[in-house]
């Protein structure tokens, strides 16, 4: 853990700074207003901050988020890791399948493979996003999403009678 | 009915011109009370456009400018900052005191303005602008810098300073019997210290019973309270600038800030209606006169200031370059040395001390933001491009 330090600004607010591990001082001041100011000094000089950057309540937020506070971002991350891999596929339900006339919750597909089943095409009609609660039939299309290895796992599981 | 006419006519023109002033100061970045005194000292007696009819409401205005000023102050302190700051900040803050109000006590004698005189210009060159300062900070992006906590406590400490001294000042303005005096001025000090530390422990109870939800309850509630204890304090002779920065302090906690946006604009146009007043009673003339003392005061008070904040950053651990910015910072003067020049020529202090207040603060307000300029362009391109390939 970083050692912060804290210096009250009388008359404006509050300022927390901390040295990163190449030298620099960088902080952020609170003011009263909720304005929150980052900061950062060049390494050769720590006395003076070159970098100030304003932020409202609303933007300083959405900065935390984006430095890895929240969740949304790491789903976000672990998406793009998987784009490089990504595979889509269109898996049939065989008629003697196993899950056939079961649901996908049933399946565990997802738990399993990673896989995500994004659509169900049965007939014309397409039925997107299906839900763990959804029954597949015989001859149901799936539209899966997942790594190459994941869908050749589902394709394991929807044939295995 | 001729007469109103005349007023508004008066009056107009002189706002319209306070706007067109403060404009021109914000194109340059500079702090407009230089131009608001000068903008005074044309239209008053022995000016270029003397006025007539609006002299008696442009008093009464400066009046409440100097209430609003002191308890917007007052506001923007919470009593346990101020505690803080003192403890954080007392040998540095009373050197402070000492060796900036030495020019201008010397001073005062040596213009034979007698030991009263030489008193209040020593508080005119000891003060500095918290407003000029304050907005230096911003504008050039210092709030982060190593030096300015140390520069911001240290005006923290000259406030309350002031706090302290106004009273006393002012008890011995009046004169009178020596006794009288320090029994007036100890008076004042036990209500100063009794204030502060209502204010440092119940401020934020007091606010809450003080606040409702609506903005002008607020405004009024807070603008009659400070008039009546400012008025009660002038009759008492604290003065009623500190009645008024004392409820300033008193009021603390969640409610202030909306206090202060509240307040902003009442105190801008009415400080710069006190700012006007004072150059209009200052007879523009006799400045050539006194021409050579005003530069002597603010070349020596600049140099005191320039230690005082070298020392003060030095404090905080910060390097060389830090300690000028915080020495170029603390030398601006401006409404506070004004308001104790004001208090003085009340008490019926000789007359040029308003005259050397005004030319004193013509000059620093300027050199100050002048200097810190130059030392911002300086260090910043200080490190230079790096060399093609560093990295």
């Amino acid at each position: 853990m970083t050692e912060i330090e804290r210096t009250n600004l009388p008359g404006v607010g509050t300022r927390f700074e901390f040295t990163t591990g190449d030298g620099r001082r960088i902080g952020v001041i609170h003011h009263r207003s909720g304005r929150r100011e980052v900061f950062v000094c060049p390494e050769d000089d720590p006395d003076t901050a070159i970098v100030t950057l304003d932020l409202s309540d609303d933007e300083a937020h959405d900065l935390v988020d984006l430095l890895g506070g929240s969740r949304v971002v790491e789903n976000l991350s672990q998406l793009q890791h998987q784009i490089e891999g990504l595979a889509i596929d269109w898996l049939t339900i065989d008629p003697h399948a196993k899950y056939a006339g079961r649901t996908i919750g049933d399946a565990r597909i997802r738990t399993r493979t990673g896989v995500s089943v994004v659509a169900v095409l049965r007939g014309d009609d397409p039925h997107p996003a299906p839900g763990p609660e959804f029954q597949m039939e015989a001859e149901d299309v799936l539209v899966v999403v997942g790594t190459p290895e994941g869908i050749t796992g589902v394709r394991g599981i929807l044939r295995s009678g | 009915m001729h007469e109103g006419a005349r007023l508004l006519l008066e009056l107009g023109g002189i706002v319209l011109g306070l706007g067109l002033l403060g404009r021109l100061a914000a194109r340059f970045g500079f702090s407009p009370i230089p131009l608001y005194l000068m903008g005074g000292l044309a239209i008053g007696q022995g000016g270029i456009a003397p006025i007539v009819t609006s002299e008696d409401f442009i008093e009464i205005g400066a009046e409440i400018g100097v209430v609003l000023l002191l308890l917007m102050l007052g506001l923007e302190f919470t009593g346990r900052e101020l505690v803080a700051s003192v403890r954080s900040t007392a040998p540095v803050g009373f050197t402070d005191l000492v060796i900036n109000a030495a020019p201008g006590f010397v001073g005062g004698l040596v213009l034979g303005l007698g030991l009263t005189g030489a008193l209040f210009l020593g508080g005119v060159t000891y003060i500095s602008s918290s407003g000029v300062i304050a907005k230096l900070i911003a504008d050039l992006g210092w709030l982060a810098n190593r030096e300015t906590p140390a520069v911001l406590s240290l005006l923290v400490f000259e406030d309350l300073a002031m706090a302290v001294l106004l009273p006393v000042l002012g008890a011995i303005a009046i004169g009178g019997e020596f006794s009288g005096v320090v029994l007036a001025a100890t008076a004042a000090l036990v209500v100063v210290a009794l204030i502060l530390a209502i204010g440092a422990r119940h401020g934020d109870r007091i606010s809450r019973a003080m606040f409702s939800s609506s903005d002008e309850v607020n405004l009024l509630t807070l603008l009659g309270i400070t008039l009546l204890v400012a008025g009660a304090a002038e009759r008492l002779s604290v003065s009623a600038a500190v009645g008024a920065f004392l409820v300033g302090i008193g009021v603390s906690g969640e409610a202030v800030g909306r206090a202060r946006t509240l307040l902003a604009p009442l105190r801008d146009l009415f400080a710069a209606v006190f700012f006007v007043f004072f150059g209009i009673q200052t007879d523009p003339r006799a400045l050539p006169g006194i021409a050579f003392a005003v530069l002597a005061l603010a070349l020596a008070s600049s140099v005191t200031k320039l230690f005082v904040g070298w020392w003060a950053a030095a404090r905080v651990g910060a390097g060389r370059s830090a300690r000028l910015r915080a020495g170029v910072l603390l030398v601006a003067r401006g409404e506070f040395s004004i308001v104790i020049a004001g208090l003085g020529l009340a008490g019926g202090v000789d007359e040029r001390l308003g005259l050397l207040a005004v030319g004193y603060v013509l000059v620093t307000a300027v050199l100050g933001p002048v200097a810190a300029k130059i030392v911002d362009s300086r260090s910043v391109s200080r490190p230079g491009p790096r060399p093609v390939g560093e990295h």
